[in-house]
């Protein structure tokens, strides 16, 4: 590849950042510029991307399946007698799995940064921040190198930190250091985790430790003797539990998920945006990535628990979602809740799963990236988000409404809207594994209808408080920030091969290294 | 005798260089009765004489003046580290508000740097126990005097007195157990006491064999009195707070850096059995000295976080966080390979540069706004963005978030744990203890970025203070992208002379 459009996508934001940073604060307007521009600019180059991607391709465990492929050398320190030489690569690539994920990141963003209007002071550093974030964030969507994935992972932490506890509703100081320190704690057992897997792996190629993560995950290169080698071992399944963790904080699978809602209700709109766009998918981008190719035993032995974590979360969170009157705190627990189909379509191993978990994944971004924007839309208007207070907006606002109906229905799963078709597929995958647990899942559509189709009569429906008469419209930025994702949402429900051609061939791939691996042979 | 002078003082031209700065700074400070703070310059061109004799130190491995002190590449590692932190130490001084309101006296401050300098560099050569005992003596006085440096204030005089008193008792009692190894082995000297040991003159199970352990015991006191390990970390936080903060800089780094090259000598030297080819120890049977060491480390992680979490002084909190940093180290020291040394060499290069520039926002702060209170930092962002940003990396740094050198650091130390079998559990201790000191340093930016101080203001800053602070915010971020020539330095730096 002769132009290196990854790290194109991944540092244009750094460039944007350093041009923000240049110009003097005031100029909101050229700071606003600059960064729709920026985003704008990325997510052409993602569809210029997902032109040119080849979707015949598996890629996951294999380099030549990989694509856009970016490799150089790093870090080398040459060898001493005791020590073993060292080289981290700068090694980047996309396939199946991160291909959708990086298309959605883009256009999460470029939404994200629309509404981002609404925001008032210190600009500057708001959009310095916002674009460190979207750099980070391709970049852990684009590694293939460990140790890069594990520091555009943590580079993620500081600016939602400083971007949640500056521009952040009132409790934002506490929203803000409780999300870093929860993330954090996750990310350390990551790191322990990928220190061990270092020292396993060899590199077919160099002979060398490697933090490459293809190597990774083929079992001929890890020595038997090293500490993940062997099949279903004590330290694997360790191994395993601790990534799980890792990554559960941020998907966020109960009982890790506290703080989320927190940190959502506090954020401001557009952060929650990409909080629950993007920063969600992290959690089972990563699982889908690094813990089931590299550790198959492990995962087919926590199978069931994984499965049953999955129907926790998706009937909790839609029982705690129906109860709460803060609009964006239900929209907070719905998250939790339809990141539980993922889960369920990820544990059921199978291609129907498989390929209903990704496709969650990204009709979720979507939607939930709707559903946040709306409630900033009302809150940007009346300043108050408690669903009670609130009647007969339908009439008040009808074009709103419209955009709140597309989310909504999206959100419950009706099906010719896109929620529908992933989430049927996830729940195909899931009964063929296990037939009780998903027939109990299925509660939570039922449960999502009710919350959503409740809050939706006490805000839209009834009469309208004489407060709320001078409600203004919603105004052509809000469309433009909305109308993107409707457009998703409508055209994937009717037409979802489109996204299927993505991901198909690398997901069924997955699930073939999973439960047929050398690794495997024996457990299943 | 005169022989022996002869031929060992050929290789000591940096500490002979620092005698005689001491001497010419010590004198010449007459000479400044007008401008005190001159004799600073002394001292400073001393220092810069030494960096650059340094290189005539290394690549050889000697011992000289009878096996009392040992040139080698580890020790020119750990003297490079010294001598920059010295000399970035006198720049800071030179800058120093505290120092010049009580610049009667700068020719002893800046003469009693140069000093502990020449002790401290004796500390990371010494070979032989007597040296050791008398280098940490000379380290020790020289601090106990910087320490008390502000006559007026309270604080200060309170700092030295504790730190006389603390560090009289542990000095004794290491002079106690080095007087037990003496009469034990009959020899002073590391080398010969590893080869009594080795030839199992003291057999398991008698009494001299629990003597020895007991005097072991006593020197670990002694040394870890030094490196603030827990439980001889008593006098840091006290001494920290009260001694000016230049030499409270110093002392983080400098004397603890010291402090580790002598601890990692002695065990190295005195217990080593053989060297494996792949370059792990065979530590003497007997006692799990790596499990002794690995509590020392968690006790010491896990207090100075916890703590930290308590302070309210951001200078206290500072020495709390240096405890905590101590203890990663010692963790290094766990894993009794080279890997494990090259990992706490690599931090402390990391160390130095994160601390000291913490510390230097830490004292521009001071003289600008009056005060070291974590609560005093609210706003900061708003009146002084440039040195908030940089106290901003700094922070990030030693919490060891990526891609800042501190992470770099912490990870080559949790690599080299979990390269031994059976040290998981201590890897796990120290991420959570990262964690939790999150919740500290988050404090101070917290302060910093999401509230507003009483008084809006903008602070000026020179340009100076601008400049310094990213002389340190700089590399603590390059570092932490590119850090293969510091690994490469200290690997080839683990070589310690072994007869």
């Amino acid at each position: 590849m002769d132009f290196p459009i990854l790290s194109f996508i991944t540092f244009l934001p750094v460039l944007g950042l350093l041009v923000i940073l240049f110009l003097p604060k005031e100029s909101h307007r050229n700071i606003r510029g600059v960064a729709v521009a920026v985003t704008v600019v990325q997510f052409i180059f993602a569809i210029i991307l997902w032109a040119g991607f080849d979707p015949s391709l598996a890629g996951i465990n294999a380099e030549s399946g990989m694509q856009f492929v970016e490799r150089v050398q790093w870090i080398t320190i040459p060898q001493t007698p005791w020590f073993g030489e060292i080289r981290i690569e700068y090694f980047m690539g996309v396939d199946g799995l991160s291909m959708p994920m990086v298309l959605l990141t883009t256009l999460i963003v470029v939404v994200a940064s629309l509404a981002s209007f609404s925001v008032g002071k210190n600009l500057k550093g708001y959009f310095a921040m916002f674009l460190l974030l979207d750099a980070a964030m391709i970049g852990v969507f684009c590694s293939l190198d460990f140790f890069l994935f594990y520091i555009f992972w943590e580079l993620m932490l500081l600016p939602m930190y400083f971007l949640i506890g500056i521009w952040g509703g009132p409790r934002r100081e506490y929203a803000a250091i409780k999300f870093f320190i929860y993330t954090l704690l996750g990310s350390v057992f990551i790191l322990l985790v990928m220190i061990g897997l270092y020292f396993s792996t060899t590199d077919p190629a160099t002979g060398l430790h490697t933090f490459n993560m293809i190597a990774m995950m083929d079992p001929a290169n890890v020595a038997s003797d090293s500490i993940f080698g062997g099949i279903a071992t004590t330290a694997r399944h360790l191994a395993f539990v601790a990534l799980f963790i890792g990554f559960a904080i941020k998907v966020p699978i109960f009982p890790f998920h506290t703080w989320l809602p927190d940190a959502h209700v506090e954020a401001p709109t557009a952060i929650s945006v990409i909080l629950a766009g993007v920063l969600l998918k992290m959690g089972t981008y990563g699982l889908m990535r690094i813990s089931l190719p590299m550790f198959p035993d492990s995962m087919l032995y926590f199978q069931l628990p994984i499965l049953i974590l999955g129907f926790i979360n998706i009937v909790y969170g839609a029982l705690v979602a129906m109860a709460q009157t803060d609009f964006k705190k239900m929209i907070a627990y719905s998250s939790i809740s339809h990141m539980g189909y993922v889960m369920i379509g990820l544990a059921a191993l199978n291609p129907q799963g498989m390929n209903g978990a990704i496709f969650q994944m990204f009709n979720h971004g979507t939607i939930t990236a709707m559903l946040f924007i709306l409630v900033g839309v009302l809150y940007d208007r009346a300043h108050t988000r408690g669903m009670d207070e609130f009647g007969g907006i339908y009439n008040k606002m009808p074009v709103f409404s419209f955009f709140t109906i597309i989310a909504f229905f999206a959100a419950i799963g009706l099906p010719g809207l896109s929620g529908f078709v992933s989430e049927a597929f996830c729940f195909l995958g899931a009964f063929r594994t296990n037939v009780f647990w998903a027939s109990l899942s299925t509660l939570g559509i039922v449960l999502g209808a009710g919350y959503m189709l409740w809050a939706f009569q006490r805000v839209f429906m009834g009469k309208l408080p004489e407060r709320w008469e001078g409600l203004s419209e919603i105004n052509l930025r809000e469309i433009l920030s909305l109308a993107p994702l409707a457009v998703v949402v409508v055209v994937l429900g009717v037409q979802p091969g489109i996204a299927f051609n993505w991901f198909s061939n690398s997901m069924n791939h997955l699930v073939e290294i999973v439960t047929s691996s050398a690794r495997v042979a024996g457990l299943m | 005798m005169n022989e022996i002078i002869q031929t060992s003082l050929p290789f000591l031209w940096p500490e002979l260089t620092l005698a005689v700065t001491f001497v010419f700074t010590l004198f010449l400070q007459f000479a400044f009765k007008k401008a005190p703070m001159r004799s600073g310059y002394v001292a400073l061109a001393g220092f810069l004489v030494v960096f650059f004799l340094l290189g005539t130190q290394g690549g050889e491995e000697v011992s000289v003046f009878g096996s009392m002190l040992a040139v080698d590449s580890f020790a020119v590692f750990f003297k490079y580290l010294i001598i920059i932190s010295g000399i970035l130490v006198l720049g800071f001084s030179l800058q120093s508000e505290e120092i010049r309101n009580n610049a009667e006296h700068a020719g002893e401050y800046f003469a009693f740097i140069v000093s502990m300098t020449l002790g401290m560099f004796l500390m990371a050569g010494a070979s032989n126990l007597l040296m050791m005992y008398l280098s940490i003596e000379l380290v020790s006085l020289s601090s106990y005097v910087l320490a008390g440096y502000l006559r007026n204030v309270e604080r200060s005089n309170e700092a030295a007195l504790k730190y006389v008193i603390f560090g009289a008792v542990s000095s004794g009692l290491m002079l106690y157990g080095i007087s037990l190894i003496y009469g034990l082995t009959g020899a002073l000297d590391i080398y010969g006491i590893r080869e009594v040991l080795a030839s199992g003159a003291i057999m398991q199970g008698s009494w001299a064999y629990a003597t020895l352990v007991g005097a072991v015991i006593l020197i670990i006191g002694g040394f870890g009195y030094k490196i603030s390990a827990v439980p001889f970390h008593y006098w840091t936080p006290d001494v920290y707070e009260g001694a000016p903060i230049t030499i409270t800089a110093y002392l983080s780094v400098a004397s603890k850096a010291a402090g580790f090259a002598i601890t990692i000598r002695f065990f190295k030297v005195a217990f080593l059995n053989t060297i494996s080819p792949n370059g792990t120890w065979e530590i003497l049977e007997g006692m799990n000295w790596e499990l002794i060491i690995a509590v020392l480390s968690v006790l010491t992680m896990t207090l100075g976080n916890l703590v930290a979490l308590w302070q309210d002084n951001l200078k206290r909190m500072l020495a709390y966080s240096s405890i905590a940093h101590a203890g990663y180290m010692l963790m290094g020291l766990v894993v009794a390979t080279d890997n494990g040394i090259t990992a706490v060499m690599v931090y402390f290069v990391m160390y130095l540069i994160m601390n000291l520039g913490a510390f230097y926002v830490v004292m521009v702060v001071a003289q600008k706004t009056g005060s070291e209170d974590i609560d005093d930092y609210r706003g900061l962002a708003y009146r002084a963005p440039w040195i908030a940003a940089t106290m901003a990396v700094f922070l990030v740094s030693l919490t060891g978030l990526p891609p800042t050198a501190g992470f770099i650091g912490k990870l080559w130390i949790f690599a080299a744990v979990l390269s031994k079998p059976g040290f998981v559990w201590l890897a796990i201790i120290g991420v959570i203890n990262s964690v939790i000191s999150l919740y500290y340093y988050a404090r101070v930016f917290r302060n910093m970025y999401l509230r507003q101080g009483e008084e809006p203001q903008p602070i000026a800053f020179g340009n100076r203070s601008i400049a310094w602070s990213l002389l340190f915010a700089v590399p603590t971020i390059v570092l932490g992208l590119y850090f293969g020539p510091v690994l490469e330095w200290a690997k080839n730096s683990v070589t310690l002379f072994l007869r």
